[in-house]
């Protein structure tokens, strides 16, 4: 179980870089998503994988980890908070720059392309 | 503690008085500034008799003590002459600079760089810490960069004061990493210990690379060749600042360095043939360019060189005698150029010119100046009955009893008097150019005697340059004892000042340079002839040659790497990432650790196999949004999963309820952004990107594997085993979260309401326009929402809040609490907001979320500060049980209010975000064809 686990990780965590390289802010995005589920799962595990051994008192003979799940909670909320800001600042940077490039050099697209993708001013 | 300490710091507190005296009278003003540098040479003057005797005074602060590092000064012979030299001739340039400098000068400031140069020089002699003495010295540097560039306004006062920063700062980076490398050496740093280490140094297998470190520091600082030329342009100074740093300061400060560090470094053939051998080609570089300058503080510029170069010569010639001389030649110098500066600056403030060509037959004009001059001048020379005489007579002296260059050893006394020949020649011709040599050619100001107070700091030099050469031993005999002393730890040689010492070779040598310099001076229209088919080069056009170039092929390097490029510096930033792990997980010897796994499953793999689909497809379909956002919803459904099938229910249901929350914002979000990703990426870019990514996720697999495999040390137990005594709850992760680490939460929830509160400002002048149609060029459908929808989701409320509610009531002792209730209550209220659309709700919901963060933040610090009310630490938890009918047994705890604020904070945070983004849709919004 723990390979296949360690498997999922990594792949998520490839996935991920794989969008965050890329230079569209949306894909960035996404890939930030993905490689924050990596990175929790990560966190995570480093409590090691129990089965039935939620860390309740008097519900199971032995204990998963607590340390662990209670950062990754928190983790799970500032990530959402993160990505939530990341994607308003991509609106933001298109509706500022024109573009919805990161490097936000891009030239802006041309009028006949504007009015399809929504767009900016 | 003793009186020690306040030496250098008199100063720096004199600094200060400058820019508030400014505002009375210039005379008021020097006199107020001139205060404590006396009081400052009168406590130093107070220890000299002892120093005399062979005392040392020193006096320390500790500061890092474990690091060698303390503020720590001492005050010994060498100390004594430089502080000397230093207030003493700081004293008289402050009397002279209130006569030179104009009414338009900043008086205060100038004094104020002038007071805080004096502080840095006097700590660069006073200091008994290597790292210490580095600071001052770089002190200095700053302090002359604000000295020379006083006058701003012009350009070669900013060029010779950035060229003079750039020369000095480098030596001085090449300084520290030669002291470093010494104290690192010796064991320790400090200055006492490091002298009286010096076979411990030599014998070391870093000796040269410390003394080439150390002296690169010295002579940049002190102009030696072939980094003389900053000097003459630093010229462009005001008069009294060359005078000052220039003559007696600055750069000595190179010299003081290499007497400093002579017990510990000198006496090897590396500093004889290094030091010698440039102080040899400095001299007579000094001496030659001297000759043909026309600008008289050039000459003296470029003769202070030279004489820089004697001195370290002697320093390098490895014999006792030889440093006796140096020191000597460094007071005699001091006092000479010093006159012969502010000599040349009355010349200037008088006259209007410092140009040799015009300026004739100032006799005439200045009598009395001129005598001075003279006087000054032939000391500069080595006249008989002057003090620049003896030492030089010295130097001659030594130059004879060299033996280090072997059979060619009687190049150094050919090459000394050839010195000589050139320095008599350039004297006389100061003095002759100037005062006689017909009538003053095209004056901007008819010449005339300066102010009274102008001459006397230079009547009192050049009394000095009499009675030390009639006089000597009687004057500095004392004081050049001690500084030799010091030189040399405790071993001076017997010497005699005397005058008159016989008809010796030493003798013969000055009267071949005193007529040999007069010979040369009278044929000089063939030398300058001669040298006029030179082509002239300007060090200024070369320096800023070489700085431009240097700087333009740094601006290349620049744009390469750093081409503003976000994809560029994030590919930069993971690939360094991949490395630096790589190369530790190398040193892993297994990947799999002892620790049993758990056997696999069909569910599990099912489960995985569409991870791994899901993850892949958004991969895949990244450039089609929408779909790459449904395939993210798989992933994000099953990492949920996972977390409920290992014992993670908390984690699970806020996953579940978090991915809701992200997807909505991202759909909402891609309304608003193109829906494809246009192919941009080469070929090239993608497979670089493919195998950079596999790389980080083969390596973070690798750690995540090895890590599960092997067996678990936690801090834990402590949480298991206090849960439910100390924190009255059996839902560990909560309790950690209210409790044991609540503080943690506390600033998480700050986090997340200040990311909303940004977001807010974000959106709120967004400037985006609503797209009329969808990818396709379809009109997006303007229908009411579904009534379906909405009669079913209005019904689902009460129900979503009951079990928001309930979730949030259990938290503490079943998997729930404030994070989970108030994403549940966020879903719940957005589910609304998706039914019946932003402005039905607005009337009907009146929130304000902004409120509710401030809330929630301010709910969970009281709670925390609540407990300071009972005389428990911030956060601590009170809890109890009670009965009531119907109920039951129940428990009340002073966490449920913290995670109240957590809940509100959540609620608050999320709705802002949601809300307000989504409030971009609503009608009241143009469209991009209305607005067209």
């Amino acid at each position: 179980m723990e390979g296949m686990y360690a498997f999922c990780v990594g792949l998520l965590t490839a996935c991920g870089i794989f969008l965050i390289l890329r230079g569209r802010s949306f894909s960035v995005v996404v890939g930030l998503t993905l490689l924050s589920y990596a990175v929790n799962l990560f966190l995570f595990a480093s409590g090691r994988l129990k089965l039935n051994a939620a860390a309740v008192l008097g519900e199971s003979e032995q204990y998963s980890d607590p340390l662990p799940q209670a950062l990754v909670l928190t983790a799970i909320v500032i990530g959402f908070a993160m990505t939530a800001f990341a994607v308003i600042l991509a609106m933001r940077a298109r509706a500022d720059l024109g573009s919805d490039h990161v490097d936000g050099a891009l030239a802006p697209p041309s009028r006949d392309a504007a009015p399809k993708n929504g767009g900016s001013r | 503690m003793n009186a020690l300490i306040w030496l250098p710091f008199l100063p720096l507190l004199g600094s200060l008085v400058p820019l508030f005296a400014a505002r009375f009278s210039r005379t008021t003003c020097a006199f107020m500034t001139a205060i404590l540098p006396a009081i400052t040479l009168l406590l130093v003057l107070s220890h000299a008799g002892e120093i005399f005797n062979g005392s040392l005074f020193q006096a320390s602060i500790p500061w890092i003590p474990s690091m060698g590092l303390e503020l720590a000064f001492r005050l010994d012979g060498l100390a004594l002459l430089f502080s000397i030299l230093i207030l003493g001739i700081g004293l008289l340039v402050i009397l002279y600079a209130r006569y030179y400098l104009s009414a338009t000068d900043s008086i205060g400031k100038f004094y104020a760089y002038l007071i805080l140069f004096m502080f840095a020089m006097l700590g660069v002699v006073l200091s008994d810490n290597l790292i210490q003495i580095w600071f001052f010295w770089e002190l200095t540097s700053i302090s002359s960069f604000l000295l020379i560039s006083f006058w701003g306004h012009k350009t070669e006062a900013r060029k010779g004061a950035r060229m003079a920063l750039t020369v000095t700062g480098a030596g001085g980076l090449a300084l520290l990493a030669g002291l470093l490398i010494l104290g690192d050496t010796v064991g320790s740093y400090s200055l006492q210990i490091v002298l009286y280490s010096g076979d411990l140094i030599k014998s070391s297998a870093s000796y040269p690379v410390i003394v080439v470190l150390i002296l690169l520091g010295a002579f940049t600082k002190s102009a030696q060749f072939p980094f003389h030329f900053w000097l003459p342009n630093a010229m462009a100074a005001p008069t009294p600042v060359s005078a000052y740093l220039h003559s007696a300061t600055m750069v000595k400060a190179g010299i003081f360095l290499m007497a400093r560090f002579y017990p510990a470094l000198a006496n090897t053939d590396l500093w004889f043939l290094i030091v010698s051998l440039t102080g040899l080609a400095t001299f007579l570089v000094g001496a030659y360019i001297a000759l043909f300058q026309h600008d008289l503080k050039g000459l003296l510029a470029n003769s202070t060189i030279s004489h820089l170069g004697l001195i370290t010569l002697l320093l390098g010639m490895g014999t006792d005698l030889a440093a006796v001389a140096a020191i000597f030649h460094i007071i005699n110098h001091a006092i000479f150029k010093a006159s012969l500066f502010m000599a040349a600056g009355i010349i200037d403030h008088e006259s209007g010119s410092r140009d040799m060509r015009q300026l004739n037959g100032l006799w005439k004009y200045m009598p009395y100046t001129a005598t001075l001059a003279m006087v000054a001048s032939a000391s500069m020379a080595g006249v008989p009955l002057l003090n620049g005489f003896l030492s030089k007579e010295m130097f001659f002296t030594e130059t004879l009893h060299q033996a280090s260059l072997g059979s060619l050893s009687w190049f150094i006394p050919v090459l000394a008097t050839l010195g000589g020949v050139l320095a008599v020649a350039y004297s006389t011709r100061f003095i002759h150019d100037v005062f006689f040599n017909g009538e003053p050619i095209n004056l901007p100001k008819t010449p005339h005697e300066p102010p009274r107070y102008m001459r006397v700091p230079v009547e009192i030099l050049v009394a000095l340059c009499l009675i030390v050469g009639i006089f000597p031993s009687m004057v500095v005999g004392d004081l050049l004892f001690a500084a030799a002393s010091a030189t040399l730890n405790g071993l001076v040689p017997v010497y005699s000042l005397a005058i008159w010492h016989g008809f010796t070779f030493p003798l013969l040598m000055s009267v071949i340079a005193l007529i040999g310099g007069l010979l040369v001076y009278k044929n000089r229209s063939h030398l300058f002839k001669f040298q006029s088919q030179f082509p002239a080069s300007d060090p200024k056009l070369v320096f800023e040659g070489i700085v431009q170039s240097i700087t333009a092929k740094a601006n290349r390097f620049i744009s390469l790497t750093e081409n503003g490029s976000l994809q560029r510096y994030i590919f930069f930033t993971l690939v360094l990432a991949v490395i630096m792990t790589a190369s530790s997980l190398m040193k892993l010897n297994t990947t799999a650790g002892q620790r049993a796994e758990i056997p696999l499953d069909a569910l599990s793999i099912t489960c995985a196999v569409l991870l791994c689909l899901a993850a892949l497809a958004t991969v895949v379909c990244h450039r089609s949004r929408m779909m790459a956002l449904i395939t993210l919803s798989v992933v994000g459904l099953i990492v949920s999963l996972a977390f409920a099938k290992f014992s993670a229910p908390d984690l699970a249901l806020t996953q579940l309820s978090v991915e809701v929350v992200t997807i909505i914002l991202l759909i909402l979000a891609l309304f608003f952004l193109p829906q494809k990703t246009p192919k941009e990426s080469s070929p090239r870019r993608v497979v670089r990107d493919l195998g950079l990514a596999s790389f980080a996720g083969g390596i973070v697999g690798t750690i995540c594997y090895a890590l599960m495999t092997r067996p678990l040390d936690t801090i834990s137990t402590f949480f298991t085993a206090n849960s439910k005594t100390g924190g009255g709850g059996t839902n560990i992760v909560n309790v950690i979260l209210v409790d044991f680490r609540g503080f943690d939460t506390l600033g998480e929830i700050t986090v997340l309401g200040i990311a909303a509160l940004g977001i807010y400002k974000l959106i709120a002048r967004m400037r985006l326009y609503m797209p009329s149609t969808d990818d396709h060029g379809r009109p997006w459908s303007k229908d009411k929402h579904p009534i379906l929808l909405s009669v079913i989701s209005q019904s689902l409320l009460p129900l979503a809040l009951l079990v928001s509610a309930y979730i949030f009531l259990r938290g503490h002792n079943m998997p729930g609490g404030g994070f989970i209730a108030g994403l549940i209550t966020s879903v719940a209220i957005i589910q609304q907001y998706v039914a019946h659309g932003v402005e039905w709700i607005k009337t009907r919901i009146k929130l304000d979320y902004q409120v509710m963060i401030g809330m929630g933040i301010g709910i969970s610090t009281l709670s925390g500060l609540g407990s300071w009310a009972f005389g428990q630490p911030f956060l601590k938890t009170w809890f109890d049980y009670f009965y009531l009918p119907v109920i039951g047994k129940f428990e009340l705890a002073s966490a449920m209010i913290f995670d109240l604020g957590v809940f509100l904070t959540v609620v608050g945070a999320t709705m802002l975000i949601l809300a307000n983004l989504g409030q971009l849709t609503t009608s009241e919004r143009l469209t991009q064809q209305e607005q067209e």
